[in-house]
């Protein structure tokens, strides 16, 4: 069952990046790419999952092949708890359960170096992939990722902005395809990644899946939510926004068996909801986040989606400033109307 | 007595207030040639954010040494190259690291300022371009018009 379904995943191509930064030598000078500069986009698959209060975000980072090195950045919710290898058929599993047919995605990067500007909270080697969890502001994981390789895209100033506004925690991944290739990983072949993170609802970046790609590009990727209960997305999944709802319904039974069976995995429950988000957007569509509430509440965050700053006020209806004004006027006038009228009916002063 | 004494005070009021009318006129006229262009030292700031030049038009004289303070508030480095055509089509596909050995060829780090001085002898429209990967498209383009002198 595992190999099959391993083999099925690296036939469909199923792994994917999170991100992109790309990243190359760190040169200057207009058109240079790197020898290992190359970016071979394909398909992006993910998993977030949630339960118990801890979301469950697994990803794949998929060897392109050639030697350097691959590197990408995604932002977090919070502190992982966790960070290991994944399980080795979950992504794929999951494909198989919506739709067969897939591509990937994938980027490159050429790191090394040593500083370190953002804090490092955390250094996990899996396989060849170099894991790094980092808290900082956009200043120091800039740096960070400037001094370890990595060639920041121009778009990537406003986009850690966007982040760093919510959450100060980054992801970074360094694919190490020397090491790749060391291991004998043939091409297609993915690590995937497992991040716990104990926070209140899932949450997936979106926006970074469009850091690097111009005005013309689209981004594709596919997003599997598995929670205990139907959940509730911002922006709503309507195809109008570049989001369109592939699958939302009870989860099977065999899927739920087959995916605890994975490493890792044993924290799936007995029942779930699984919805498939299919992303399909230009570039500069892709400016939010998705945003969801697996409570039942039904109220995912306009801040997680990024459609509001942390700290932000609500706008205020103006018809309620016109309620509050009328209601002072007629105080006001009732007072100086009462006072009036005491005034018109004193009785006249007598001499005592 | 009294109302002669009163007469020779007002003279030496009037002189203070003239004099103080004076010096602030004076000072006034200093520091309206001082800021006239061309007529002096001339800075000019530049600052960067999410990687476009937020001052992208910028006019100056012919034969005027123009200081241009970069300030790169980003956390990626930038570029300032400034000239003709030809040397952004140079540049477009050009291999050097970094940019410090002419002053009309600045490379900014991420989060310094960076300063260079340049007499422009001819006028003409020139252009401000980063030429870092993917930033020209981006939109980190500026505008430097010279006047003559």
């Amino acid at each position: 069952m595992t190999r099959s379904i391993s083999r099925a995943g690296a036939a469909f191509g199923a792994a994917l990046l999170v991100v992109a930064l790309s990243a190359a030598p760190a040169f200057a000078c207009g058109g240079l790419i790197g020898p290992n500069g190359a970016v071979n986009l394909l398909r992006t698959t993910t998993l977030a999952g949630y339960h118990d209060g801890e979301e469950h975000y697994i990803t794949a980072f998929q060897f392109a092949g050639g030697g350097g090195s691959f590197g990408s950045l995604t932002p977090l919710p919070g502190i992982p708890s966790k960070v290991e290898k994944g399980g080795d058929w979950t992504l794929q599993r999951l494909v198989l359960e919506t739709e067969p047919q897939r591509e990937a995605l994938f980027l490159a990067a050429d790191a090394v170096g040593a500083a370190r500007s953002a804090e490092e909270l955390m250094k996990v080697r899996i396989d060849a992939l170099d894991i790094t969890v980092l808290r900082g502001g956009p200043a120091e994981v800039g740096k960070w990722a400037t001094d370890h390789g990595f060639r920041l895209p121009p778009d990537s100033p406003e986009v850690l902005d966007f982040y760093a506004a919510r959450s100060p925690i980054f992801l970074a991944a360094v694919f190490d395809g020397d090491a790749a290739a060391e291991r004998g990983e043939a091409v297609g072949d993915g690590t995937p990644v497992h991040i716990t993170i104990p926070t209140d609802n899932p949450w997936v970046p979106l926006r970074i899946l469009a850091l690097g790609k111009s005005a013309a590009e689209r981004v594709e990727a596919d997003v599997y939510l598995l929670t205990d209960r139907a959940p509730a997305l911002l922006p709503a999944p309507d195809g109008s926004n570049g989001l369109e709802l592939g699958h939302s319904a009870a989860a099977t039974e065999s899927l739920l068996t087959d995916l605890r069976s994975d490493r890792g995995m044993d924290w799936v429950p007995s029942s779930a909801w699984l919805t498939k988000v299919r992303i399909d957007a230009s570039a500069p569509q892709l400016g939010f986040d998705l945003a969801i509430d697996a409570s039942g509440a039904r109220q995912p965050s306009r801040v997680m989606a990024g459609l509001d700053l942390p700290g932000s006020v609500v706008a205020p209806n103006p018809w309620a400033n016109v309620l509050r004004t009328l209601v002072a006027l007629t105080f006001t006038i009732g007072g100086i109307g009462g006072i009036l009228y005491l005034l018109i009916r004193r009785p006249p002063l007598t001499a005592a | 007595m009294a109302a002669t004494m009163t007469a020779h005070r007002r003279p030496g009021r009037l002189a203070l207030v003239g004099g103080l009318a004076l010096a602030l006129g004076l000072a006034g006229i200093a520091a309206a040639w001082a800021d006239a262009p061309g007529s002096g030292p001339v800075t000019v700031e530049i600052p960067i954010r999410y990687s476009h030049y937020e001052r992208n038009e910028v006019a100056i004289r012919a034969g005027v040494p123009v200081t241009f303070v970069l300030r790169n508030g980003d956390p990626i480095d930038h570029e300032w190259i400034v000239g003709e055509a030809a040397v952004h089509e140079r540049h477009r596909s050009g291999t050097e690291p970094v940019h410090a050995s002419s002053p009309t060829e600045v490379t900014v780090a991420a989060g310094t300022s960076a300063v260079t001085t340049v007499t422009f002898t001819k006028p003409g429209m020139y252009l401000y371009i980063c030429h870092l990967p993917g930033h020209e498209a981006y939109g980190m383009v500026g505008t430097l018009r010279v006047t003559g002198g």
